[in-house]
């Protein structure tokens, strides 16, 4: 029975962190799909939805769940602007130009971070509906901390899924995805579609970062977490959602299995090393469709 | 303009392109030399670095700029060879050994991390290279019994025979030497069968396994040649320091290498020094800026990381082609004086460059 509760315990806390590499992938697959652009400083967009929410908590006095909904809006406009102001012009640029703008990206957002009055460098934390709250059945103790965290991700993947399969802008970015000149043809607005693709994207990672920060605190490098979540989307095949979530929830339990059951040190690697893995012998990903390129 | 009649096929390949190209090469290192004589010796060390960082970019351009493989895990390299050589001259092992040793261990490890690369491309590449930087740098932190973990280990200066290298005058001459070689060695693999064929690959892959380049073999080869050299700068890295530790091995490192050649300019030697130089110097000119900041953005200390990501940004926004880019353009603005077109160097802008259809 105690083994059972620890094995429990240790999934319940694998699945939650899964839940953020998943969500975080999930970010980087909505992009990569619509514009094939990677978004390295998808990372940092946590890190700002985790600061907006701490200032709207601690400084205004809102409500945790407020500070949840204006953080995604607030990240939903930042990526618009984004997108605007940096990324539409690099679309069918080389992947490495790509790759390097966001990460220079990421570099400006995390240190502007720091630049912001209050923010700063320091670890902060705040108070939610959840904090210090357990779920009790006899022996089992689960924390709410995490539950939420499992739950709330699988309400917002309801809403994206009801989105892309109901709403006719969810058609038309599932229809770019597929082929953009078809969806030119069709009528669709490919500059507006991916305008909306890096709104969802960035909103989806700021409430990544308002869910994690419970669980990591708020730092400006929380957002260094953001890196595993490329084992999870390539694990997932980088071009497919449920695979992104998949993915992630795979490299969170793995993560937390061996940081319980192998030698210090493998909880860091376990995730690449199976990404290494996967990609050696299987290189399109556990969901990917292997696509022929053309000359 | 000059135009240079070519009589035989050797003459597109051959080092120098003119005469007086030799001779300006020749009369750059010789300043190179001199420059010690009048520069005090905190700016000496860190031409020491210049020269350090531009062998390891030397080493990342023959594979990104060269054969087109990104790599996001070369500080991976860098940190082998440094621990290999720290290891080796503790026991005992002379530098001038344990300097190829670095290298050739990093580059033996290259191919392994070649090998993978042949079915990988662009991003998934460059995410595998990332992992396998993660990998390393934890293997340098919990194997203590070799590395000493995150204590770090402390490194011997170098000596080879009678000379020792410790002033920072010194230790200047012997990057400098590395770096010449280094370059010279870059300069003749590319102009050979091996070099041609990374860049085909670059250029196209199917075309170039049209031609009968065989994608394994340039591949790994292009890992090995380009590990080596980042090893050797490692190795120097670490007896530069004298004190070294995983920390200093981090993907934030293998970023910096991307930035050097990014601002350098993708796909030039010269692009590889000068963007290791500007790096190296950006702190300085930030100092040196800051008087003319508002104070409070001139006390913040994440300035610094900040102005370096929105030059890459910047870079690659509008000047794709980086510093050497920018030179390239004013010198034939020169050449061409009076007729000079701004569109000659335009960028066929492409919306449909996709990997996937």
């Amino acid at each position: 029975m105690e083994l059972f509760n620890e094995i429990i315990q240790t999934l319940l806390s694998g699945v939650s962190i899964g839940c953020i590499y998943g969500l975080v992938a999930l970010g980087f697959v909505l992009i990569f799909k619509a514009t094939e652009v990677i978004n390295f400083a998808q990372g940092e967009m946590m890190v700002l939805g985790a600061f907006i929410a701490l200032t709207l908590i601690n400084v205004f006095g809102f409500s945790y769940w407020a500070a949840l909904l204006l953080a995604t809006v607030g990240l939903g406009i930042f990526g618009l602007i984004l997108e605007r102001l940096v990324l539409r012009s690099l679309i069918g640029e080389p992947v490495f130009a790509i790759v390097m703008l966001t990460i220079g990206l990421g570099y400006f957002v995390r240190s502007s971070v720091s630049m912001v009055p209050t923010w700063g460098t320091d670890t902060y934390g705040f108070t939610t509906p959840f904090t210090d709250k357990a779920a009790r059945y006899g022996e089992l103790v689960l924390s709410w901390e995490q539950l939420a965290i499992i739950f709330m991700t699988i309400a917002l993947i309801l809403i994206l899924f009801a989105f892309f399969r109901y709403t006719r802008m969810g058609v038309a970015m599932r229809a770019t995805s597929q082929n953009q000149l078809a969806a030119v043809y069709m009528g669709i607005s490919v500059n507006r579609v991916f305008s909306l693709t890096w709104i969802i994207s960035a909103a989806v990672g700021g409430f990544a970062g308002v869910l994690l920060s419970p669980i990591t605190f708020v730092h400006m490098n929380m957002g260094f977490i953001g890196l595993k979540a490329f084992p999870a989307a390539v694990l997932g095949g980088f071009s497919s959602i449920p695979g992104a979530i998949v993915g992630g929830l795979i490299i969170g339990v793995t993560e937390s299995l061996a940081g319980v059951y192998l030698p210090i040190g493998w909880k860091d690697v376990a995730a690449w090393i199976i990404l290494i893995g996967v990609l050696i012998i299987r290189p399109q990903g556990l969901f990917g469709i292997q696509e022929k390129k053309k000359v | 303009m000059r135009f240079l009649m070519k009589r035989n096929y050797n003459q597109d390949i051959q080092l120098f392109k003119y005469r007086s190209t030799f001779f300006w090469y020749l009369a750059l290192i010789i300043g190179c030399c001199l420059l010690p004589l009048v520069l005090d010796d905190y700016i000496t060390s860190q031409l020491s670095f210049i020269c350090m960082y531009s062998i390891a970019t030397v080493g990342l351009m023959l594979l990104t700029g060269y054969t087109g493989q990104i790599s996001m895990g070369h500080a991976a390299f860098f940190g082998i060879g440094a621990y290999t050589s720290a290891i080796l001259t503790s026991k005992g092992v002379p530098f001038l050994l344990a300097l190829p040793t670095a290298g050739l261990l990093a580059g033996f490890i290259g191919i392994f991390i070649g090998l993978p690369a042949l079915r990988l491309s662009g991003l998934y590449l460059a995410i595998a290279t990332m992992g396998f930087g993660f990998i390393v740098d934890e293997v340098l932190v919990r194997w203590e019994s070799l590395t000493n973990g995150n204590m770090g280990m402390m490194v011997d200066p170098v000596s080879i025979g009678p000379l020792t290298f410790e002033t920072e005058v010194q230790f200047y001459y012997l990057t400098l030497v590395v770096l010449v070689l280094t370059i010279l060695a870059a300069k003749n693999i590319l102009r050979s069968p091996t070099g041609r064929a990374m860049i085909a690959i670059r250029d196209s892959e199917v075309a170039a396994q049209a031609m009968g380049i065989s994608m394994a073999k340039y591949k790994t080869m292009a890992f090995a040649i380009s590990a080596f050299f980042t090893g050797v700068a490692g190795s120097l890295y670490g007896h530069k320091l004298t004190f070294i530790n995983p920390e200093s091995f981090t993907i934030l490192v293998s970023i910096e290498f991307l930035a050097m050649i990014i601002i350098g300019g993708l796909g030039s030697l010269h692009g590889a020094v000068y963007g290791a130089a500007f790096i190296i110097f950006l702190p300085q000119l930030i100092i040196m800026t800051k008087d003319y900041m508002p104070k409070y953005l001139a006390d913040q200390t994440g300035l610094e990381s900040a102005l370096y990501g929105l030059m890459i940004m910047l870079f690659i926004l509008f000047e794709p082609m980086g510093i050497y880019g920018i030179w390239r353009k004013k010198k034939f603005y020169f050449e061409m004086f009076p007729l000079y077109k701004k569109d000659t160097f335009k960028k066929e802008k492409k919306y449909f460059k996709a990997e996937r259809h």
